[in-house]
């Protein structure tokens, strides 16, 4: 088994609010991240993808064709994008780190040429990074 | 759904790598340059990681605000800009990064309470790092 992880880079903007908090709750829980107008981050994705290499190619997946399933369901989708308003994952479920790497999990699992996803894991800033690997 | 949160930190320090154990020419072997008697210093990275589920009210594993709290005030406080070898942790242990890392395993897996304590990882230069996970199997 090889593991093979490609990365990524978009910049979006996001909230984080819970309708069902109040006001004064939403700010206790989320601080500054509260703030209704967005702020932010220079995302970086790394997704692992795992598999047997391919006797004939000596590919785990091909690389072209990974790049293109995370244009299509994660770049185009997400860079330069207000997460919360542009991305309807997030018009319900609160755009954190967490559910970023939820959601791109979910978006890239059915999607993927042959190999399997591993893990995936999303760098809000450089000291901060969330790792999820498709567990219940 | 069950994520993995992992957040960075930095401190300085300094320490001296010698054992009481031994005598100074085999310190002196062992150590090398770790040996010279006044220390020398690092800036140490640690990574602390910790799991669970997914809150679905806040969207997050735990509180970002609470670990950051907690390290500041159990771990960078107490250890940033300080003599590793004066502090009580390694008054009867050699202040290796290997050590260093399950002290502050053990800090954090006694005191922090608002997720699983996954592991801790520390850079101690760019060059190398290490990595604890208690007596389990890290994730990969
Ligand atoms: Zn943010």
């Amino acid at each position: 088994m090889v593991y093979l992880t490609r990365k990524a880079e978009f910049a979006a903007s996001h909230y984080y609010h819970n309708p069902e908090f109040t006001a004064e709750e939403n700010r206790r829980v989320f601080g500054k991240c509260n703030n209704p107008n967005g702020h932010g981050h220079n995302y970086t994705l790394e997704v692992t993808v795992k598999g047997e290499v391919d006797p004939r190619s000596g590919f785990v997946v091909d690389l072209r064709q990974l790049k293109e399933v995370l244009n299509r369901e994660v770049l185009d989708a997400m860079d330069h994008r207000f997460l919360n308003k542009e991305v309807p994952e997030f018009y319900t479920r609160i755009p954190t780190t967490e559910n970023l790497a939820i959601t791109i999990w979910q978006r890239l699992v059915s999607k993927l040429p042959k190999a399997k996803l591993h893990r995936v894991r999303v760098y809000e800033t450089p000291d901060l990074f969330v790792d999820f690997y498709g567990e219940a | 759904m069950k994520a993995y949160l992992t957040r960075r930190y930095m401190f300085s320090a300094s320490h001296r790598l010698h054992s009481g154990a031994m005598p100074d020419e085999e310190n002196a072997v062992i150590y090398g340059k770790c040996n010279n008697p006044y220390g020398h210093g690092h800036n140490y990275a640690i990574e602390v990681t910790v799991s669970g589920p997914v809150d679905e009210s806040t969207g997050m594993v735990c509180n970002l605000a609470d670990l950051d709290g907690f390290v500041r005030h159990a771990v960078l406080d107490r250890f940033d800009r300080q003599n590793l070898n004066m502090l009580a942790e390694f008054a009867a242990m050699v202040p290796t990064t290997e050590a260093l890392s399950a002290v502050i395993y053990d800090i954090l897996q006694r005191g922090f309470s608002h997720a699983h304590l996954e592991k801790v990882r520390i850079e101690e230069t760019m060059m190398n790092s290490f990595e604890y996970a208690g007596g389990a199997e890290m994730r990969r």
